[in-house]
């Protein structure tokens, strides 16, 4: 359904992603691992149209998506969760909920409050006064309500406590049971494997490996290499 | 100088202060929502003083003249707007703010021509209707009806544009975009129609203001300028782009704007600005807290 052909981003003048090429199947959940620095940011914010690549080709669904607003890639079925997860902090849970743009019904204010019941509990508190959990939740269940086709999550564990970690891991493997397709980004590379179908790993802006959940645990070389262990 | 007075003077700045509420109001949007420090907020007030005048004086001495003139004025500088910001400010959000800044310079002096223009030199004024004449007694003492009635349209707007950012999506939505405007756009809301209906928004207040004072001052070229001063100062004091900042500015600064009159009439016009001191010496980023 994605496919991305060597894309080349600049921040200004420096070249931060050389080349990515990626692709992600319907109902795929794809991680894009690799250490803090290393381009997983910037290559979620492509995607998404927050930055814009110099070359390359970004397509969905067969259409170009290089040039598009970010909220004309929202329209077409994809969604980015911020690693900083910038949750709107004046306005409520719920409000921050309901003024996503609805491409269909799909999802709903009460769907992501089945998925995370902790959200109904605070919908009417100020989401600038939430734990961190909640924000990363809440920055997923926003992103959520725009029913999107792919969820590109950026490192959505990071920065939480291990109990918190492990109960948003198990509510993303239930993410997964509804067939969305999902672009993970993590730093913990043995936490991602519970969630991924197949991983790219990327270091200094350039893909370096690609393959099955199977073959990355599989390789030393790779491990070692970009994530030090 | 007696207590009723003092009441009778306290009444007639307050009335003032609802003008200049609904005026900065519309700039606090403006700045807090599109951060453009809009200099030209004062042009649109301008304006709208004089469509109303425009309005009412073609309808001639009719009762419902002044309300025409209320209700359009505010519509035709809302559209003003509305085609500036689509052919001018809607290419510079991405640029620095001083261009921004320069444009609504630029547009302040076009548009003070454009008055001159249209409208000439001389100055105009209007009756008050015919309704809103005369004066009603407060405590033995004769205030003007027509205060009165800025003093019940003031909090209206002031409980509209409550419900306007409270309860309706666009509003919210607008607070969402004044703190982080790229994600509002990555959750798929087009920003840019949101930032154009703000604009509008905000003009159609400094038309009202505009509209509202026409009957009780000159209406002249220049009125822009002395009013977008006093605009900002109070803006500052409030906190940038929090409407109740402005109404709480607003109140601070025609207060003590009519008592300092009252207490020293060769100087008065000093103490609102001295007011502003103190409150940017206890508080430098204003009185609530801004959006910037």
């Amino acid at each position: 359904m994605l496919e991305v052909k060597k894309m080349n981003t600049f921040y200004g003048k420096s070249h931060i992603l050389f080349d990515v090429s990626l692709f992600i199947k319907e109902g795929e959940v794809v991680g894009l691992l690799g250490r803090n620095g290393a381009g997983k940011t910037t290559t979620m914010k492509s995607i998404a149209g927050l930055l814009t690549p110099k070359s390359g080709e970004i397509l969905f669904h067969d259409e170009s998506l290089i040039g598009k607003k970010p909220y004309e890639i929202v329209r077409r079925g994809i969604c980015y969760v911020p690693d900083e997860r910038r949750i709107f902090g004046d306005l409520t849970v719920e409000d921050n909920l309901e003024i996503v743009y609805k491409r269909n019904n799909e999802w709903t204010k009460d769907r992501v409050y089945n998925l995370f019941p902790q959200l109904k509990e605070i919908s009417q508190r100020k989401a600038g006064l939430l734990s961190g959990g909640e924000r990363a939740m809440l920055a997923i269940g926003r992103a959520l309500m725009s029913s999107p086709k792919l969820l590109l999550l950026d490192e959505p564990t990071e920065g939480l406590a291990p109990i918190i970690v492990k109960m948003l891991e198990e509510q993303i493997l239930e993410l997964k049971k509804t067939g969305i397709s999902i672009l993970l980004s993590e730093q913990n590379i043995i936490s991602s494997l519970k969630i991924i179908d197949r991983a790219y790993v990327i270091d200094n802006g350039k893909i370096c490996f690609e393959g099955t959940v199977s073959e990355l645990a599989q390789n030393e070389g790779v491990k070692r290499d970009h994530f030090l262990i | 100088m007696n207590y009723s007075g003092i009441l009778t003077q306290l009444i007639v700045g307050l009335s003032r202060t609802m003008i200049l509420f609904i005026v900065s109001s519309g700039m606090s949007l403006i700045l807090g929502v599109l951060r453009i420090p809009n200099v030209a907020h004062g042009s649109f007030y301008m304006i709208g003083a004089f469509l109303s005048y425009t309005i009412a004086s073609f309808l001639g001495d009719v009762s419902y003249s002044f309300w025409f003139g209320i209700a359009l004025a505010p519509i035709i500088v809302g559209l003003l707007g509305f085609f500036l910001e689509r052919v001018f400010f809607s290419y510079l959000y991405e640029r620095e703010h001083l261009m921004l800044l320069l444009l609504t310079f630029g547009l302040a002096s076009v548009l003070g021509d454009l008055v001159k223009l249209i409208w000439g030199a001389e100055y105009r004024s209007m009756t008050t209707p015919v309704f809103l004449q005369g004066s009603s007694e407060f405590f033995g003492l004769p205030v003007p009806n027509y205060n009165l009635f800025l003093l019940f349209i003031g909090p209206a707007i002031a409980i509209l544009l409550w419900f306007i950012f409270n309860k309706t999506k666009f509003g919210k939505i607008a607070r969402a975009a004044a703190a982080d405007k790229e994600m509002v756009s990555a959750v798929g809301v087009n920003v840019n129609l949101i930032f154009s209906l703000t604009f509008v928004l905000g003009c159609i207040l400094a038309g009202l203001g505009g509209a509202l004072v026409a009957p009780i001052v000159n209406i002249s070229l220049g009125m822009d300028h002395s009013l977008i001063m006093e605009v900002f100062l109070i803006v500052i004091i409030g906190g940038l782009g929090n409407i109740w900042g402005a109404f709480l500015g607003s109140l601070i600064f025609g207060i003590t704007q009519s008592f300092g009159i009252l207490i020293w009439p060769q100087f008065g016009i000093i103490f609102p600005y001295l007011a502003v001191v103190i409150v940017l010496l206890i508080r430098p980023r204003g009185l609530l807290s801004s959006t910037w």
